[in-house]
């Protein structure tokens, strides 16, 4: 019992990183961004080729990943996604599902279409009995690194410059322009930051979640009911929403095998019905 | 006389704020009302409650006698309570033919009809007719709304109201951005209604509210001040105070 | 003055002869294209299908990312039905829209509140929620394995489906065509000029007296039962059944077609239909595999170049050859 507690913790905590970004995007600049996952499934792939091909540590790879899949949102924010905000959901929606075929494409053009796992150091692989439960040292290592995060990502919304410029930039971008804040410049570094923990999430929780080009499709589902469930004000609620995604899956599948997903979709479509002001805090309609 | 619109104990909190503060308006079949007071007074809140934008928190809205407080708008539209909007509110990608031709036709009871053209009819045509003749609107009619220039898509917004066939109008500052020259185009719209249509005007222009009205409320931080007939609040001291002490002469 | 103004009104709606050349060509092209009759039946279904998110997108402006719920849940009405031994193509049909206009009534409440955002969330849920039910309830739907064991009689007792699909096309041409002439006349009337105005400003919908959410819950299950169809269609015209057709990217696919044929005016789902089946059988052709790619290419170029100016010249005149 313990132990499928441990798990979905564990998976809770890659939710909550692969998904952190999407929170920013699409509940504080209103942007919908069905390509999230395609960052999570580009850090993957750079920490499968770097440790599987070429030898990198693990733990060396992953801030990597996180690097690269930063790089390529960077690179895509200034080119693509600029172009984008300010246009209707609709197209956002085109656009980021475009985004998804292709890179999805070009993963299995590249590397093949078949799951693959970055190969775990000895050490990471080791089991330990704690108060009877056993707990595996890789997932002691993802709770450790995702709480970590968790708790700084907090600290830089809540207590720092950039975390209040942020805040200004989405509450009202024309006085923040107005204040001097490079709005344009705030967006990049968050949408940075959402892609390098989308790209480490995706190297760390490959154990996890496995990793195929169909990946950004197979979980978007799930960051978004992160997102929905937690809603965007803070970085306590799509935690906890992660959390107990994490949980209520590993468990589901423990112990209602039958149920599947059904009851999970269930319960973000009641919370929708329920409460999706509350959840979304919508800005602007289009 | 009898009220055909009247308001008993009305009020609106928004969390500690009283938006409508226990107001009590009555208006009598044709009478041409107005509404002032200054910013944030509650105006456009108080027409948002009458017709139904958004719920009072406490007390009833009567038309003709009945009780519509938990009334859904377009259910008071059907009785004859409509309004126009302090901001425009227009379908951007019709004409002012097929905006009208739709409010004639939900006049006219036509509007859920799936078989049949919308101007198949010509009760249809000529209410259209009738209603962009009268502000001027029938050069432009096949124009696509939102490319007209801003006088013309306020007086359209007035026109749709009145192709409603209301009973009691409620104007939100119908001249609200408009031009001084246009504005007679839409004050002789307005005169032009027929004697038995109650309107009540919400306005700042206090030259246009003296032309217009024969009796006026004072509504000050939700609550009414004062009502009274056009000289009776001219002179008014109450009134001046609060006119003088904002920012609208 | 009356005149024009009638003339204008009478106007609207009137058949344009771009619109009897469509039809002509359609008809045209099972006579003349024998051989494409399988891919053009795949066009006529995904039209169908396109045409009912036109319907909910383009006129009543609700985004939806799961309309394949009701396409796959009137696929797995005309399936199970000729399973168990009731053959008959138009009566399968019919149950089939039927069936998906009640999910449509019934999930329609669920969309009327809300930003796009949410609705995008709302229906996506459904057809995630859905598609676990028809992948669970195994015994009745064949699970993952697909639908097995389909009879599907002659359409009206005569025409026996061929494979060449010749029949098959003819007949999804046939209720195609149907549907359309229906949907056109529909939102040609005030009826229809009302939905698009919920669209264009809800408020002032209201305010003019006509009720927003009915106007909503009215079109949706409309558009639910032409989704429906379409996927009856897919069934009978296939015999074959899977989960594919209630999965996520059939509701992408739609969108993206309705999307390259342009967004309400009625034919962009069709027009959309042609081009993206045949880009993708000729790009399935040439990059077999990847093929995504370049639909996915095309989609970015799109929305970043944007719509308007990449449709707008033969929008423009399209719509004053059609005014």
């Amino acid at each position: 019992m313990l132990t499928i507690l441990f798990d979905g913790i564990a998976y809770g905590m890659i939710l909550f990183v692969l998904a952190v970004g999407l929170s920013v995007t699409l509940g504080l600049m209103n942007v919908v961004n069905l390509a999230h996952g395609a960052f999570a499934m580009a850090g993957g792939y750079v920490g499968v080729v770097l440790v599987n091909r070429l030898g990198v540590p693990y733990l060396a790879a992953l801030p990597l990943a996180a690097v690269a899949a930063a790089l390529i949102g960077v690179v895509l924010e200034r080119t693509l996604y600029v172009h984008v905000y300010g246009k209707s959901h609709l197209d956002q929606v085109l656009f980021t599902i475009g985004l998804v075929f292709m890179a999805s494409s070009a993963v299995s053009w590249a590397l093949g279409s078949q799951q693959v796992f970055i190969e775990l150091p000895g050490f990471l692989r080791q089991r330990f009995e704690v108060f009877g439960v056993s707990m595996g040292a890789y997932r002691l290592l993802v709770i450790g690194v995702c709480g970590a995060l968790a708790v700084g990502l907090q600290v830089l919304l809540s207590r720092t410059r950039f975390g209040s410029r942020l805040r200004a930039a989405v509450d009202d971008p024309v006085v923040a322009r107005g204040l001097g804040i490079e709005v344009g410049r705030i967006f990049l570094l968050t949408f940075a930051l959402g892609s390098g923990l989308a790209g480490l999430g995706g190297a760390l929780g490959a154990e996890i979640l496995g990793l195929d080009p169909n990946f950004p499709l197979k979980f978007m589902v799930y960051f978004l009911i992160v997102v929905t469930v937690g809603g965007a004000s803070s970085i306590f609620g799509p935690f906890l929403a992660a959390l107990l995604l994490g949980v209520a899956d590993v468990a589901g599948k423990y112990y209602l095998p039958a149920a599947g997903a059904f009851v999970i979709y269930s319960v973000m479509l009641v919370v929708l019905i329920l409460r999706p002001q509350g959840l979304f805090a919508p800005r602007s309609g289009r | 006389m009898t009220a055909v619109l009247e308001t008993i104990g009305l009020e609106r909190r928004f969390g500690g704020l009283i938006a409508t503060s226990n107001v009590a308006l009555r208006l009598e079949r044709g009478a041409r009302h107005a509404l002032i007071g200054p910013n944030g007074a509650g105006k456009t809140t108080l027409v948002n409650l009458l017709t139904g934008v958004l719920a009072p928190s406490a007390g009833r809205i009567l038309l003709d006698g009945v009780d519509i407080t938990t009334l859904r708008q377009d259910r008071r539209v059907r009785r004859g309570l409509v309004r126009t909007f302090q901001i425009n509110q227009l379908f951007g990608d019709f004409t002012p033919l097929t905006t009208v031709g739709l409010a004639v036709s939900r006049r006219l009871g036509l509007d859920t009809q799936v078989w049949r053209r919308l101007g198949s009819r010509k009760a249809v045509v000529d209410g259209c007719v009738e209603v962009l003749e009268r502000f001027g609107l029938l050069d432009v009619m096949n124009t696509k709304v939102a490319t007209l220039p801003y006088g013309r898509q306020r007086l359209l917004e007035i026109a749709t109201a009145i192709a409603c066939g209301p009973r009691v109008l409620l104007l939100d500052e119908p001249a609200a951005g408009v031009p001084e020259a246009e504005r007679e185009g839409i004050l002789a719209g307005v005169a032009a209604l027929p004697a038995d249509v109650t309107v009540l005007l919400i306005e700042h222009d206090m030259d246009l509210v003296f032309r217009f009205a024969q009796r006026i409320s004072v509504l000050v931080n939700g609550a009414i001040l004062t009502e009274g007939t056009p000289s009776e609040i001219a002179a008014d001291h109450r009134v001046r105070a609060v006119y003088l002490g904002s920012d609208h002469g | 003055m009356r005149a024009a103004a009638q003339a204008a009104l009478a106007d609207l709606g009137r058949w344009r002869w771009p619109e009897v050349a469509f039809w002509v060509a359609a008809w045209g092209s099972w006579l003349l294209l024998p051989e494409q009759h399988l891919l053009l039946n795949e066009v006529a279904i995904l039209g169908l299908f396109a045409l009912s998110l036109d319907l909910v997108l383009g006129f009543a402006g609700i985004i939806s990312l799961g309309h394949a719920a009701f396409f796959g849940c009137g696929a797995y009405v005309a399936g199970i039905l000729a399973r168990l031994g009731w053959g008959d193509p138009v009566l399968g049909l019919l149950a089939a829209g039927l069936v998906a206009m009640g999910l449509g009534f019934v999930t329609s409440f669920l969309v009327l509140r809300g930003s796009d955002l949410t609705r995008l969330m709302v229906t996506l849920s459904v057809s995630l929620v859905l598609f676990e039910v028809a992948n669970r309830m195994a015994w009745l739907t064949g699970g993952a394995d697909g639908l097995q064991g389909m009879v599907v009689g002659p359409v009206l007792g005569w025409f026996a489906f061929d494979i060449f699909g010749s029949v098959a096309y003819a007949y999804s041409l046939v209720v195609l065509f149907g549907l359309f002439l229906v949907a056109r006349r529909v939102m040609h009337s005030p009826f229809g000029l009302s939905v698009r105005a919920v669209k264009g400003n809800a408020l002032r919908t209201a305010a003019i007296g006509i009720p927003v959410n009915g106007r909503l819950v009215a079109i949706y299950t409309m558009a639910a039962g032409y989704a429906g169809v379409a996927g009856g269609l897919l069934a009978q015209t296939t015999q074959f059944v899977s989960l594919d057709v209630i999965a996520f990217h059939r509701s992408a696919d739609v969108m993206l077609t309705l999307v390259l044929g342009g967004v309400g005016y009625l034919y962009g789902g069709l027009i959309g239909a042609l081009v993206f089946k045949w880009a993708q059988s000729w790009l399935s052709d040439l990059t077999p595999e990847y093929w995504q790619f370049w639909i996915g290419l095309v989609f970015v170029a799109l929305v970043v170049i944007g719509r308007e100016r990449v449709f707008g010249w033969p929008a423009a005149v399209l719509r004053r050859i059609a005014r």
